[in-house]
Formats: structure tokens, C-alpha cells, sequence
């Protein structure tokens, strides 16, 4: 079943978990719940969230953060968007080097890249799309999957 | 989400319950660095009834275990599910921490 949410957040960190659970869980009504959407997914999605209103929107209360979200087939694409005025990724460095190990910031992006399928910026760098293919039958037991 | 703070000899434990998340990791962060301010220096985080961890919550476990380090003490993690390690294993911060399989097993030779 193909579904869209389009919603938006006000710019507070405190909004975070419950627009990642209500995501999750309108799409888990369609598709298996598998390892991909309740991990990748939540991590993801999380980070995308907290960058566009950390980042992207300043911590500006009074700025917003608009969510669309697509589920089509098996692949759920999220678009985050924020009121910033975007940023430039060449500039994020690697969080994994090692003089960056111990660095407390700096690793949603990378997560991000990791974890999805896709993960593409506009050209403002004020809006992220995030994709995630799931499987059709993914298992729910990790051990039924080894 | 909630954080449990307990003792096992002179260890703090604190247990993970829910989401180790931008928006609450501030509340770990204090909880711990007020530990430290009365002295504590050995830390166990277990993470046995932790769904996820994004960016900022493993971000407020590099620093807290910097401070604990410069204050001549430990960090440990322990329980990971699978997903977490992953998270670990990704950022490469499976190198920084000494992760445990299991609170008891975390506790040993503290």
C-alpha cells in the first residue's frame, strides 16, 4: 500500500522522537517491520531532524521543519526541509579519522550515508532526502535472517 | 526514557532505558558529570533496554568519557544489541570505548 505524510515540526529537539515513532509506525502498518526501518530508518530520520533544526533553522524557535514523507512499493523516501540558509558539505570532515575520533560532533551525515540507501541534498543544502529500499519479506527475528 | 542510576561496588551503573537521543542526552551528560563532581570515576553505561542511539547520544559518550579519562577513571559500555554495535563498529568508536557483552562481564576487573 502506497502512503504520504507530509507534516511539520516546530524547531524543538524535544519533537524528535515522537515524529520518528509516528513515521515508523504509519509505515510499519504497511510494510514488514524489519531491521532497516526500525533501525536505519529511526537513526537516520533522527539525524536528518536534528541537523535541519540545530543546524539548518539555528535553534531558531520560531522557525520550522517541514516533513514529507512517501512510501511507494518497498521504498520510503523522506524529505526533511528546513528554513536555513543550507550548508556546505565539503566542509564536514571525517569523523572516523583519527583526529577526529574523539570529536563529540560530527558524525550524523556520515550516518546518514551509511545507514540509507540514498542520501541526497538540495542545491541550498536546507533540504535532505533520505531513501530506504525494504525488503519485501524482510524477517523481523534477526536470527531467522542468518 | 529514563536514565536508572544504581551501584555495584564502586562502579555507577546507569542504565539506558529508550532512546539515547538528541533530546536527552543532556540529561545523561549532567547525570553522569555530577557523578564525577562527588567523586565517582568508575562508569558502566549498560545498554540492555536501549532501542537506538543517533549521533549526539554517542557524541555525549566520546565527551563524557574524555572528562572520566582526565579525571583518571573509565568508561565502559555494555549490552549492545546488534544494531548498536553496528553504530560503534561504523564510527569506528568500538576503538575508543571497552564495550562488554554483558553488565557483569562490564564489571569485571574494574
Amino acid at each position: 500500500m502506497d502512503r504520504e505524510l507530509v507534516f511539520e515540526l516546530p524547531n524543538d529537539l524535544q519533537c524528535i522522537e515522537e515524529a520518528v515513532e509516528f513515521v515508523v509506525g504509519r509505515c510499519a502498518t504497511c510494510e514488514e517491520t524489519g531491521r532497516k526501518l526500525r533501525f536505519n530508518f529511526r537513526v537516520s530520520f533522527t539525524e536528518a531532524l536534528a541537523n535541519a533544526m540545530i543546524y539548518g533553522n539555528g535553534r531558531d524557535p520560531s522557525k520550522r521543519v517541514r516533513v514529507e514523507v512517501a512510501l511507494r512499493g518497498s521504498a520510503l523516501k523522506a524529505r526533511v526541509i528546513d528554513q536555513g540558509h543550507g550548508f556546505d558539505r565539503a566542509t564536514v570532515p571525517d569523523p572516523t579519522a583519527p583526529e577526529n575520533i574523539e570529536c563529540p560532533g560530527g558524525r550524523g551525515i556520515f550516518l546518514m550515508r551509511k545507514l540509507m540507501d540514498e542520501v541526497y541534498f538540495n542545491e541550498r543544502g536546507n533540504a535532505v532526502t533520505l531513501i530506504l529500499r525494504l525488503p519485501e519479506t524482510e524477517p523481523i527475528r534477526r536470527e531467522a535472517s542468518a | 526514557m529514563a536514565f536508572q542510576v544504581n551501584r555495584e561496588g564502586d562502579v555507577v551503573v546507569i542504565d539506558v532505558d529508550g532512546q539515547l537521543i538528541v533530546g536527552n542526552r543532556q540529561e545523561l551528560k549532567q547525570t553522569i558529570l555530577d557523578q564525577v563532581e562527588s567523586g565517582e570515576r568508575k562508569f558502566l553505561v549498560d545498554f540492555t533496554h536501549t532501542g537506538y542511539i543517533d549521533s549526539s547520544g554517542l557524541g555525549v559518550l566520546v565527551s563524557l568519557s574524555k572528562k572520566i579519562r582526565e579525571q583518571g577513571g573509565e568508561l565502559r559500555l555494555s549490552t549492545l544489541n546488534e544494531d548498536l554495535r553496528t553504530l560503534f563498529e561504523l564510527t569506528k568508536l568500538d576503538t575508543l570505548f571497552r564495550i562488554a557483552d554483558s553488565r557483569e562481564e562490564g564489571l569485571k576487573g574494574f
